[in-house]
């Protein structure tokens, strides 16, 4: 099934949580919502669950109106973050859920509900389990059992709240992979909901990045990595190194720092900001060089590097242990970053504004 | 040097001090409080012999006052499980003015004393009360018959079902009921399948204590009730009366089929209770 938001907004009292959002989401996808708490994306998806209803905007589910649907009309498979499974009933029961509820007229035969709920566990790799409580199940368990809820409806629609952030980092990944085969087998769309970006990059064909109510950038995942659209996805898929810099005839530049690896771009002359991931800086000893190394860290395979630049601001930079000969803390090093993204400098109102960091560096320059 | 004593064994430290002392101070009370009169009651009922306790209970005055209480108590309780559970389905679930206050008045029939409820709801449901100028018309009276009685022990121990039911009703994740929503469910249907059988336990508790009051319930009742021996007298002012007369065994031996039922009935929970939560698994 396809859908179709468009322009949907969602106040609560006064803050703005959905600020027109349009999106499509074709037949069989796999999408990720990304984004920090707060950004709406949890909202979005109940929303198109019937769990909540929007302010303005339109939803519209293989061409139909779905906003005067009620959720049990609507049917879709919604696996909550905390599972929510019913704590009272047996992991059969619990799964049997959705199509015991059914209206008389339209629930199939007991033997067949039974037969639909045998076919899920072993599905789910889960049969030892059917005749548990949730509260004898590990999480990773509950996880298997609340997706097993969520299909035995057969839904159009799996929508999943945050699947895998109530489980630990090994499970996780487990899980993961297993989710992508749940959901090229049951060939249902998918949406879930997350704010590791690790996780939607992995799992999905295409990546929602949303921010403060809007959809930042839609895309896939490589492409946002490479090629983040705005600050805040570069923020956010890992860019953590922001450097004041000024353009002058497409190039980049800030004392101290090698930016001739970086393409052109065709921006007017002016200040702007670069953003960086730490591991695209390779850091060079050079006695002309205005950074210092502060402190080196090992964090095992990779050694973090705290650099100091000229105005005592400091910036992070990775590199593999083997590339570290000559460097010791306190040199004068060279910084060279091979990738980056510049973006014209916004004010942003949510950081308190740097005092003036750029006639500092021209200063130091002279 | 001489060798190192073992280490004593690192216990957990626990907040108040010591096992033994909290358990012991603990059993002390209930044996001296509860389990004492308790066993003086049924060593009394022992004295009796078998024979004059069976020509005691069966006596026609006896058979009366205990089938009114019973009846009356059972009234009572029906009606106090489903209003009760409908009362803290309201303060539970719905925003509106003066919720606080109608909260705060869940608790007036356990604060009041019961000689003050019993006269109110007489002056209220007498043929020239407020209520009961409207009954009498209608050909019901309430005064001075089972309903008066079933209604003095409802007063006084409703509080009990919703005080029971609202603090896990205020408990329960919304979440449950979304979950089942989105699995096609509609409102009864969550309501029997979701809410009902998580909030079975704390009701049954309710009800269980709600009946037990009301079969032990005196001051309310005898006001309203009208004592007429063999039509609205009830066991435990039964007792009273045999006791009033120097006859303690017969008091003991009304006194013990309360206690009797009273006991039956608190097993019978507690098994009930057992069963529902058989799902929180051990150790939960």
């Amino acid at each position: 099934m396809s859908l179709s938001i468009a322009n949907m907004t969602r106040r609560f009292g006064q803050t703005e949580v959905l600020r027109g959002i349009d999106l499509d989401i074709g037949k069989g996808e796999l999408v990720a919502l990304l984004g920090p708490s707060g950004s709406g994306k949890t909202t979005l998806l109940r929303i198109i669950a019937g769990l909540d209803w929007p302010d303005a905007g339109s939803l519209a589910v293989d061409g139909q109106d779905w906003l005067g649907r009620t959720a049990q009309a609507r049917r879709t498979g919604f696996v909550f973050q905390h599972y929510a499974l019913f704590p009272h009933m047996k992991v059969r029961d619990n799964i049997a859920f959705g199509l015991t509820v059914l209206p008389r007229s339209q629930r199939p035969p007991s033997a067949q509900i039974e037969a639909r709920v045998r076919e899920l566990l072993h599905f789910l790799q889960i049969d030892a389990l059917a005749d548990r409580y949730p509260s004898e199940l590990s999480g990773g368990q509950r996880q298997r059992v609340a997706l097993g809820r969520a299909l035995a409806i057969s839904p159009r629609l799996l929508l999943l709240d945050e699947p895998f952030g109530a489980l630990d980092a090994q499970v996780r990944r487990d899980l993961r992979r297993w989710l992508r085969g749940v959901h090229e087998a049951s060939g249902t769309t998918t949406i879930f909901v997350t704010h590791d970006q690790e996780e939607a990059f992995e799992l999905a064909d295409r990546v929602v990045v949303m921010g403060a109510g809007r959809i930042e950038q839609i895309g896939h995942p490589d492409e946002i990595y490479d090629h983040p659209a705005s600050a805040f996805v570069a923020r956010f898929v890992g860019l953590t190194v922001e450097l004041p810099v000024t353009m002058h005839q497409g190039r980049a530049e800030a004392p101290g720092i090698d930016l001739t690896a970086l393409p052109r771009r065709a921006m007017a002359d002016g200040p702007a900001t670069l953003f960086l991931r730490p591991s695209d800086i390779a850091v060079r000893p050079d006695p002309e060089g205005c950074f210092r190394v502060a402190e080196i860290v090992s964090t095992g395979a990779l050694l973090r590097l705290q650099l100091t630049g000229p105005d005592g601001c400091g910036i992070e930079a990775e590199m593999p242990r083997r590339r570290i000969a000559g460097l010791e803390t306190g040199q004068p090093v060279l910084l060279r970053p091979e990738a980056g993204r510049i973006f014209p400098a916004a004010p942003r109102s949510d950081q308190p504004a740097t005092p003036a960091p750029l006639p500092a560096f021209k200063e130091q320059r002279l | 040097m001489t060798a190192i004593a073992p280490a004593a064994p690192v216990r957990a430290k626990r907040v108040l001090p010591g096992f033994g002392l909290t358990m012991g101070v603990t059993l002390t009370y209930v044996g001296v409080i509860v389990l004492l009169p308790v066993i003086a009651l049924v060593l009394k009922g022992a004295e009796i012999g078998p024979e004059r306790f069976v020509q005691i209970i069966t006596a026609p005055r006896t058979r009366a006052a205990l089938q009114l209480t019973l009846v009356a108590a059972t009234m009572a309780t029906i009606f106090n499980a489903l209003y009760g559970l409908l009362m803290a389905w309201v303060l539970v679930r719905y925003d509106f003015p003066g919720k606080r206050l109608l909260d705060a008045l869940m608790d007036v029939p356990f604060a009041l004393p019961t000689a003050v409820a019993g006269l109110a709801l007489t002056a209220l449901f007498a043929g020239n009360g407020w209520y009961g100028a409207l009954l009498q018309p209608l050909g019901i009276e309430v005064v001075y018959t089972i309903w008066g009685v079933a209604l003095a022990m409802s007063f006084t121990s409703i509080p009990f079902v919703v005080r029971s039911v609202q603090p896990v009703l205020e408990d329960l994740d919304p979440q449950y009921e979304e979950a089942a929503v989105t699995l096609g469910a509609h409102r009864w249907t969550i309501f029997y399948r979701v809410i009902l059988p998580a909030i079975l336990p704390a009701w049954l508790v309710g009800i269980t204590l709600s009946f037990a009051r009301s079969l032990g319930e005196f001051g309310a009742v005898v006001f309203i009730a009208g004592n007429l021996p063999m039509k609205t007298e009830i066991a435990s002012l039964l007792a009273f009366i045999r006791l009033e007369e120097y006859d303690y065994n017969g008091a003991a031996a009304i006194a013990l089929v309360l206690l009797f039922i009273a006991l039956v009935l608190l097993v019978a929970s507690n098994l009930l209770q057992a069963r529902a939560m058989r799902y929180k698994g051990k150790g939960a």
